[in-house]
């Protein structure tokens, strides 16, 4: 009685907090789902252990616990495999991303260094050495006090 | 950019232009504030037809720095450290987008003569599309021993039976490419540990490009630490292994004669 209380409680809060992290966008779609689905799922079988035992006897299971084990199992691989997949996708576009900035601020600074004047404040976090034969840098302009 | 004039039109920065004819060495460098300030000037004096894009990739010591201050070459400097397959990348893109005929890869720690670029870039005169300075093709007298030895000579003889050409040190980081294998670098440089090396090789191969080598010599470091323990060459032997099977299944399998 007490372990079935605290086990709908369990999925309930887990039913909760994703909906509620969905609700706020603080949680993509495309990961909610399989949360959501494995926190209805807890809480129908535990509300209903009859359905879970049948279930598991119908699969060949000799115990419904060996069955819940498996299927968290591989939900936890799958979720796993998703976010590898996810990061590797992430870490290959900041890359790409870093190489775009890397080749912006290259422009940049030639922009810059071939107009022969200094603007301000953008000088100062991109951190532009003084243009090679660039007399015409202007110190004037503020914000370049270090050159 | 080095050698334009200062009559260049604003806008023209920005359109694709200008170095048609001209190869570009690309000097991938992580915190090489040591050895680069001399390398940079014995490019300038060895090759001054050539110009110089040093990929500052994420430096903490001030590199970008100091080849801004000698004006002799460009900088991209990248907002974090991305490794060198990541780092070359930038600098098949740059060299792409700015019309270069050829891009040749040089260390920022002088353990490569520039004098030898000429060399490579008469290779890819030749008709081939990727040149690698070889370390141990009979020139001068680079050693490595036990493991990394091992490591290299098989990753060498699996690379020559991968490209049909026999090559004898694909992990050089000295190589030049012709503009064909620029535009495809460009897209798919292999960002990942060792994908410089070995896995573009294999992506080359796959797309066509003709590879070749050239015996070179390899000089003392200027400058920086060598990275050798015979730990580090076991994990170097597993990796390289690891990658190479990868890049050779990648997308099933390349030339079927693996």
């Amino acid at each position: 009685m007490n372990i079935t209380i605290i086990g709908v409680l369990a999925a309930l809060a887990v039913l909760v907090l994703t909906v509620e992290l969905l609700r706020r966008r603080a949680l993509r779609e495309k990961y909610a789902v399989i949360w959501l689905i494995v926190s209805i799922a807890a809480v129908v079988f535990t509300v209903f252990p009859g359905l879970l035992l049948r279930l598991s006897q119908r699969l060949g299971f000799q115990i419904p616990a060996n069955f819940v084990f498996a299927i968290a199992a591989l939900v936890l691989l799958i979720v796993g495999m998703q976010l590898s997949l996810e990061v590797g996708r992430l870490e290959d576009r900041s890359q790409r991303l870093a190489e775009e900035v890397g080749l912006l601020r290259h422009d940049i600074e030639q922009l810059r260094s071939e107009r022969g004047t200094t603007s301000g404040a953008l000088e100062a976090d991109v951190s532009v050495a003084p243009p090679p034969g660039g007399s015409a840098t202007d110190p004037g302009d503020g914000g370049s006090d270090f050159v | 950019m080095t050698g334009s004039g200062p009559s260049r039109r604003l806008d023209s920065v920005l359109v694709e232009q200008g170095h048609a004819g001209r190869a570009l060495v690309v000097v991938p460098a992580w915190n090489e504030s040591e050895a680069l300030p001399a390398v940079l000037v014995e490019l300038r004096d060895k090759i001054p037809d050539v110009d110089v894009l040093v990929v500052d990739d994420g430096s903490t010591d001030g590199t970008a720095d100091i080849v801004r201050t000698s004006g002799t070459a460009s900088v991209v400097s990248l907002p974090f450290n991305i490794g060198v397959g990541g780092a070359m990348r930038a600098g098949f893109l740059f060299a792409e987008r700015n019309g270069y005929r050829a891009v040749v890869q040089c260390d920022a720690d002088g353990q490569h003569d520039p004098a030898d670029i000429e060399r490579l870039l008469a290779e890819l005169d030749s008709g081939l599309d990727v040149v690698i300075g070889a370390r141990f093709a009979g020139v001068g007298d680079y050693k490595v021993g036990g493991l990394r030895r091992i490591a290299m000579r098989f990753l060498a003889s699996s690379m020559s039976r991968i490209t049909g050409t026999r090559l004898t040190d694909v992990t050089s980081g000295f190589r030049a490419s012709s503009a064909r294998a620029v535009s495809v670098f460009a897209r798919e440089y292999p960002p990942e540990y060792l994908g410089d090396t070995i896995e573009s090789l294999v992506v080359a191969r796959r797309a066509g490009l003709s590879i070749g080598q050239l015996p070179v010599e390899l000089r003392e470091r200027q400058g920086g630490r060598p990275s050798q323990s015979s730990f580090k060459s076991v994990v170097y032997l597993g990796r390289a292994v690891l990658v190479l099977g990868l890049a050779v299944l990648h997308r099933g399998a390349g030339k079927g004669d693996a």
